[in-house]
């Protein structure tokens, strides 16, 4: 074998939006092996978790990823819930679907837009995001937020939601849908994109099995497991709906997924909808007074694949353990797979195509006058404005 | 001499086709926002961006050859804008030129790439490397179609091998983009300039995504400024040449001035559109597209030029 030339995707690099490394150890083209480290983002929330209640925890766990920052939450409610063993109201049980599956089509359509974007089609991008946006505003009118939607708590949910946002929501969809039909076409039928994507990163169902990859990566090698099927929470197993597998395991074959999964998310939405029109004015929360001693045991379907939450409880009012797994953590490993024997370019996006979780929060504290150096507004008047934006999205003035 | 020098500094060399392609730079990525429903940069943006770079550090690479890292730059502005004077005076009927000028086109065109390849190498950064490798290969896969294609040109024109002949025969005789020979030329030709100036789906050399502007990566402050400018005006040499090439050059009498601005921008459209609609393709696949489906049809331009189509 010749001289291996290293060519570093990482720390920094345009390709990531997180801190990660990948060293690529490459003979010409073709890379020949790949060490990859990451760990430059440990912030220590598993600890954090043990110094604050039960109800405090869903903020923290919110927080761990800023795109899928309600699979966390979702996974953190069915392990606490596990110990003392309570149903919440059905209500409760549409909402959390609707905001869970709001989050997957908004998480698609932005991993659509980055895909486009490392494959140079900044086009797909800019469009996926613009199509991304009304989903968002929904969120901000469900629930208060764009992001870190502070939606769950232990029993139920914070807010409801009345018969007028759900009719706005209908309307949302319809628009959405339309949209991911443009998008659909637009990627599956580029002959370009074709040629660029398949047989790109090929996953064979061994391959998952070996490393224990989840989710859409699972599913694009015609791997049959998603927790919401496999083991219901939610209203689930209240509403119709069917697991998008893929055949191929490579890249083109994720995409394939996500695009299809995002149908699916649309027609369960819809069909909750149906359930919160019938379940009118129930419950959306249940007390729970204390959490007995014992262990809690939950995971959630996110975006990405299966969230693993482990809490243990001594009967006080904070968790003595709390464990998280994050989808990408089994992911990530797949890239040594994936990757080798490709060339750079097929690296780049067949590393992508996990969507590898970049937890990435970024705060504005104070704007200042570019001419003139004045403070315009600190932190407590944007919260201000966010807030009038969003009493003006529910009074539909924008 | 004095002509020569004012040819070369101010029209239509240096400072004319810095100023148009800055223009034109301006124009795709207006087009480029607007197609991806952004706003889009002020019509100065360009020169903005070029006196910006120029008041900024030039980083010098530690493990490079630095003497060469710093004159690349300078020779690929060079090398463009001598392509512009070659390619602008026939072109707008000024001068004649000389006998065998294209030949000496074909070579002066390339010399803008082959200086980006020579300072990235001589940066001595990986990515870099990677990119020149890249920039290498394809201008090994699309200078072949290129030069089928100007055959096909000179066998259409009566065997003339001078830009301004070739060009007065267009204006005797009709354009060649209203024949098949000249449909097919005109694609392949469009294709290659897409290569040329580093376009997406051809834009692997920089691979933003891959290998973080690859051919670029190390160039900072003036070196990059020196870049950006040579990149200005080949994005207004190349139209140009394909406008001599294939529509007749260009005319500045009367209302005739409205159609040769409007030549030059519709090529520099169909080039923005392209880009705005393919992802990036990989090297081999380029290599492949060009060796294979561009020779092809440059190949059956040239028959088609044999036989008078």
């Amino acid at each position: 074998m010749g001289k291996k030339t290293v060519i570093p995707i990482g720390p920094y690099h345009p390709l990531l939006e997180e801190p990660e490394f990948f060293k690529l150890y490459c003979d010409g083209e073709i890379v020949k092996d790949m060490v990859w480290e990451t760990g430059y983002n440990h912030r220590g929330i598993e600890k954090i978790c043990q110094t604050k209640t039960f109800e405090q925890v869903f903020y923290v766990v919110e927080r761990i990823c800023g795109i899928c920052s309600t699979s966390h939450p979702f996974a953190y409610a069915n392990a606490v819930e596990s110990i003392p063993g309570v149903e919440i109201p059905e209500r409760a049980k549409y909402i959390r679907s609707i905001v869970g599956e709001l989050e997957r089509i908004h998480s698609h359509l932005l991993w659509v837009g980055l895909a486009g974007h490392f494959l140079g089609y900044n086009t797909v991008f800019m469009w996926a995001w613009k199509y991304r946006e009304p989903i968002l505003d929904m969120f901000e009118i469900i629930t208060g937020n764009r992001n870190s939607y502070a939606m769950f708590t232990i029993g139920g949910v914070r807010r409801d939601i009345n018969a007028e946002q759900a009719t706005q929501l209908l309307k949302v969809l319809d628009d959405v849908k339309e949209k991911t039909d443009l998008l659909v076409g637009a990627v599956m039928d580029d002959p370009v994109i074709h040629a660029r994507l398949k047989g790109v990163g090929v996953l064979t169902s061994k391959d998952i099995h070996d490393f224990g990859a989840v989710g859409p990566t699972a599913r694009a090698s015609m791997v049959d497991i998603d927790v919401r099927r496999d083991d219901p929470y939610a209203a689930y197993d209240m509403v119709n709906w069917k697991v998008i597998l893929a055949k191929g395991g490579d890249v083109f074959a994720k995409a394939e997924v996500r695009l299809l999964e995002m149908y699916e998310s649309i027609a369960i939405i819809k069909q909750c909808l149906e359930g919160l029109k019938k379940s009118n004015q129930g419950d959306i929360k249940i007390k729970v007074k204390e959490i007995p001693p014992g262990i809690g045991i939950g995971h959630a379907e996110a975006p990405r694949g299966e969230v693993f939450h482990f809490v243990k409880s001594d009967g006080g009012n904070s968790p003595v353990r709390h464990k998280i797994r994050a989808p990408s953590y089994t992911c990530i490993p797949t890239f040594r797979k994936s990757c080798v024997g490709g060339t750079v370019s097929d690296a780049a996006i067949a590393t992508a195509a996990v969507d590898p979780c970049y937890c990435c929060t970024e705060r504005m504290t104070q704007v200042y006058d570019y001419s003139t150096g004045k403070k315009i507004m600190n932190a407590a008047e944007l919260i201000k404005l966010s807030q009038a934006k969003t009493r003006d999205l529910k009074d539909k003035k924008v | 001499m004095g002509k020569e020098i004012f040819y070369f500094l101010i029209f239509p060399g240096l400072l004319f086709s810095s100023f148009i392609g800055g223009f034109l730079s301006w124009f795709d990525r207006k087009i480029t926002a607007r197609v991806q429903f952004r706003k889009g940069p002020p019509l100065l943006q360009p020169f903005y961006d070029f006196v910006k770079l120029l008041s900024k550090d030039t980083i010098l690479p530690k493990n490079g050859s630095k003497f060469t890292f710093l004159v690349a730059p300078i020779f690929a502005v060079f090398g463009a804008v001598i392509a512009a004077v070659f390619v602008l005076l026939p072109t707008f009927g000024i001068q004649t030129g000389f006998v065998g000028d294209i030949i000496v086109i074909i070579y002066v065109l390339n010399i803008p790439s082959l200086t980006y390849m020579i300072g990235a190498l001589a940066s001595g950064n990986p990515l870099a490397a990677v990119g020149a490798s890249r920039e290498m290969k394809l201008i090994l896969s699309y200078e072949v179609p290129f030069l089928l294609v100007l055959i096909s040109i000179i066998i259409k024109s009566g065997m003339s091998i001078k830009l301004s002949e070739i060009i007065a025969f267009q204006t005797a005789n009709g354009a060649f983009i209203g024949s098949i020979s000249g449909v097919i030329g005109f694609i392949v030709t469009l294709m290659c300039i897409q290569a040329k100036l580093g376009l997406i789906p051809f834009d692997m050399a920089e691979g933003e995504g891959e290998i973080c502007d690859g051919i670029t990566i190390e160039f900072s402050g003036t070196t990059y400024a020196l870049v950006n400018l040579a990149k200005y005006i080949m994005l207004f040499v190349l139209p140009a040449l394909v406008v001599g090439l294939f529509f007749a050059g260009m005319n500045f009498e009367g209302i005739n001035i409205l159609w040769s601005v409007l030549k030059v921008v519709l090529v520099v459209l169909l080039l923005t559109l392209i880009r705005n609609t393919n992802p990036r393709v990989r090297i081999d696949q380029a290599m492949r597209f060009f060796w294979i489906w561009m020779n092809l049809l440059a190949i059956s331009a040239i028959i088609f030029a044999i036989i008078g189509l």
